[in-house]
């Protein structure tokens, strides 16, 4: 690691204007800015309430059914020669990491008196973990979603609507993640006087990138307990897919200023070097879309280009800026697989471990021969199992050109 | 030029004692060559002010008219540089009549902050609208634009407060555009009853003319927000002429000045027996 001489604390960003370096900051049209500064005041005085964060942490455990366990994969670890653990993140109540963040965001929401949620999504994951807490705390839901994924997530369509959320398609752009998102804020900046907006990745206008991290980091915190208690030791690399960021961030954020390897691991769709993938950093600039400052895919004029992945929620041509920034400073590794890995990884963990991994996580998985290589035969890897993959089944099929 | 331009035409409206008629058009649509026509008619047209929208991929501010504006003009091939030539262009023609740009920030990030203010003062534009740039991370583009000459209008709205206000005028310049509704561009419609106070309130803020725009589309509203506000802009009504134009297979130019000429002159004839 080309560490610097005196460490950097890699812990302590933002700064006060919502800045990781140079990644991050608020851009957002005037309409929202009061909001936005009134939902990072509502924030900082949550968490400053002991009563908020203990009805946070009697809701993750009761609920979601945290701790997720940190399970030590033998047949994965045999097969890659280092050892190999999965947070299993798959296993929390609606699938997925996603949920961590809802139920942080859900009583803030409440906190500040709004009565709406609005919220975009990708795979469907955090529309259903979205879906899921409104339904919880009887709060009216919308949730915006491409047309694209709509037709390829079916099944979490239906899971929201039977949560009572409603779910609009939407048709602008490459009908994806970004044009879902897109068509959130343009409710918000019409609807601000009861709405909240449930972003479900560490991306957006500050304070959302910092609040999802945190909401998130619980992912990490437990890993570092699990793993000391298992191994007597902090493991020597930790692994997670990337498509804004936030199962990743939670995963890594507690080992920032540890002797750890981080590796984040983008969509490469058909190959970096097609203009078919989703990798912002290895593939793209810095920009500005959607309230950050941040790594995007882009043309040479700074039009915003069409991602590209298998899985819907790695679709997404930019990244959280709090990833772009350890990406500058050299503390994190942000690698890529293409669909057709990420394929492989789901079918492989499917077959040693009995694990049906989300096609996001796919993409982590898929990195583990280097990252194994890497630390040896007695070095331990952490990979974020960040969902399930029964939402991807009729995808993967459709891949290997089998009916179900 | 550029800044003094923008004042110089509003110091002449004062004294006629009217409000400005501000046009919004989507620069590029539906081709650079027909836009070039239609921004070049628009001062016979009743134009006081131009505002050329600038297309980007994903302008989170807008409804579905501009959208589909922006997509039009995209995919017609219009890039920022076409923008300034179509700029340079009207400006070789009309001497007078500002030209303001308006649009998202990533385009100006690209180019690079002092680049991109350079190349509009030298292609005679003399005011930018960034919509989603608002005076928290405004410093460096205002230092650039400061630098070549060229105003930062900077957008208020519902929502800024009493408290907020000040950091909105702090560096602004040319006029302040009020944004009447809580909402994007073309659904909303504006009331001038609710508008009014926050229009005194900015102006007072301020010290600098403003201008009222996102909810006007009949010549009736235009006409009300003139009695009231110190410009009225209309965009999503005009863009919408050539959507309708495309669609019934007329004119396009022909149509979008027409809707600009009854706008101008509701505007126009807005305080004619009304107190000012
Ligand atoms: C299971 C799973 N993992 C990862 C992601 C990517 O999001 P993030 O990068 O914010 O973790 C998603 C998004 O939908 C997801 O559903």
């Amino acid at each position: 690691m080309n560490a610097p001489a005196k460490p950097n604390d890699y812990t302590a960003y933002p700064d006060a204007a919502g800045r990781f370096g140079r990644f991050g900051g608020r851009y957002m049209p005037e309409t929202l800015m009061p909001l936005v500064h009134d939902l990072e005041a509502a924030y900082a005085a949550a968490k400053a309430d002991e009563g908020f964060q203990a009805q946070l942490d009697g809701l993750l455990r009761q609920y979601a059914g945290r701790p997720s366990p940190l399970y030590f994969a033998e047949r994965l670890s045999e097969r890659f020669g280092a050892r190999v653990y999965l947070k299993r993140e798959e296993l929390n109540h609606t699938g997925s990491h996603k949920i961590n963040n809802c139920l942080g965001q859900i009583l803030l929401a409440m906190r500040m008196g709004k009565t709406r949620i609005i919220a975009e999504t990708g795979a469907g994951q955090h529309g259903v973990a979205t879906a899921t807490v409104c339904a919880r705390f009887g709060l009216q839901c919308v949730i915006y979603m491409g047309a694209v994924d709509v037709e390829r997530q079916k099944p979490n369509v239906f899971r929201m609507n039977l949560l009572g959320a409603e779910v609009r398609p939407v048709h602008a752009g490459s009908a994806t993640l970004k044009d879902a998102m897109n068509e959130a804020l343009r409710d918000w900046v019409t609807n601000v006087h009861d709405t909240y907006y449930l972003i479900g990745s560490a991306a957006g206008p500050h304070p959302y990138p910092v609040m999802v991290r945190d909401f998130q980091k619980v992912i990490g915190e437990e890993v570092r307990e699990q793993c000391l208690a298992a191994e007597g030791r902090l493991p020597d690399a930790v692994v997670a897919c990337v498509g804004g960021g936030s199962n990743a961030i939670g995963l890594f954020y507690p080992f920032l200023n540890d002797d750890v390897r981080i590796f984040g691991v983008e969509a490469a769709g058909e190959g970096v070097d097609t203009n078919r993938h989703a990798a912002a950093i290895n593939g793209g600039r810095p920009g500005v879309l959607h309230g950050n400052m941040t790594y995007l895919l882009q043309d040479a004029e700074g039009q915003i280009t069409e991602a590209h992945s298998i899985s819907a929620g790695l679709d997404y041509p930019g990244i959280g800026p709090e990833h772009a920034f350890l990406h500058e400073a050299g503390r994190a590794k942000y690698l890529t697989a293409t669909d057709d890995e990420a394929l492989a990884a789901f079918q492989l963990l499917a077959e040693l471990e009995g694990i049906l991994p989300a096609i996001e996580s796919s993409h982590a998985l898929a990195r583990l021969p280097e990252v194994c290589a890497e630390v040896g035969k007695d070095g331990i890897v952490v990979v974020n199992l960040s969902g399930r993959g029964d939402k991807d089944v009729a995808t993967v099929a459709a891949h290997l050109g089998r009916q179900i | 030029m550029s800044r003094e331009r923008i004042e110089a035409r509003f110091a002449a409206l004062k004294a006629e004692g009217r409000s400005a008629f501000v046009a919004y058009v989507m620069a590029g649509d539906p081709d650079p060559a027909t836009s070039r026509e239609i921004v070049k008619g628009l001062p016979a047209a009743g134009a006081d002010l131009i505002e050329l929208g600038f297309p980007f991929s994903d302008p989170v501010a807008e409804g579905p008219p501009i959208q589909k504006a922006a997509q039009r003009a995209l995919a017609a091939g219009m890039t920022l540089r076409g923008v300034f030539e179509l700029a340079a262009d009207f400006r070789r023609g009309d001497q007078d009549t500002p030209l303001i740009l308006m649009g998202y920030l990533n385009l100006i990030v690209s180019m690079g902050f002092s680049a991109f203010a350079r190349a509009a003062a030298e292609a005679g534009i003399d005011g930018v609208i960034v919509v989603d740039c608002p005076p928290e991370e405004a410093d460096p583009l205002a230092d650039a634009l400061d630098a070549a000459g060229l105003a930062l209008i900077f957008l208020a709205t519902p929502t800024t407060d009493d408290k907020r206000l000040p950091v909105v005028v702090n560096r602004a310049s040319g006029f302040i555009y009020y944004v009447s509704v809580a909402g994007v561009t073309g659904v909303k419609e504006a009331d001038e009853s609710a508008v009014a106070p926050n229009v005194a309130r900015i102006q007072a803020a301020s010290g600098l003319p403003v201008a009222v725009g996102f909810g006007i589309r009949t010549p009736e509203r235009a006409a009300a927000i003139a009695r009231i506000a110190d410009a009225a802009v209309v965009g999503s009504a005009l863009v919408d002429e050539v959507a309708e134009g495309l669609a019934m297979n007329e004119s396009v130019t022909t149509r979008v000045l027409s809707k600009a000429e009854t706008l101008s002159k509701a505007v126009r004839f807005a305080r004619v027996g009304a107190a000012v």
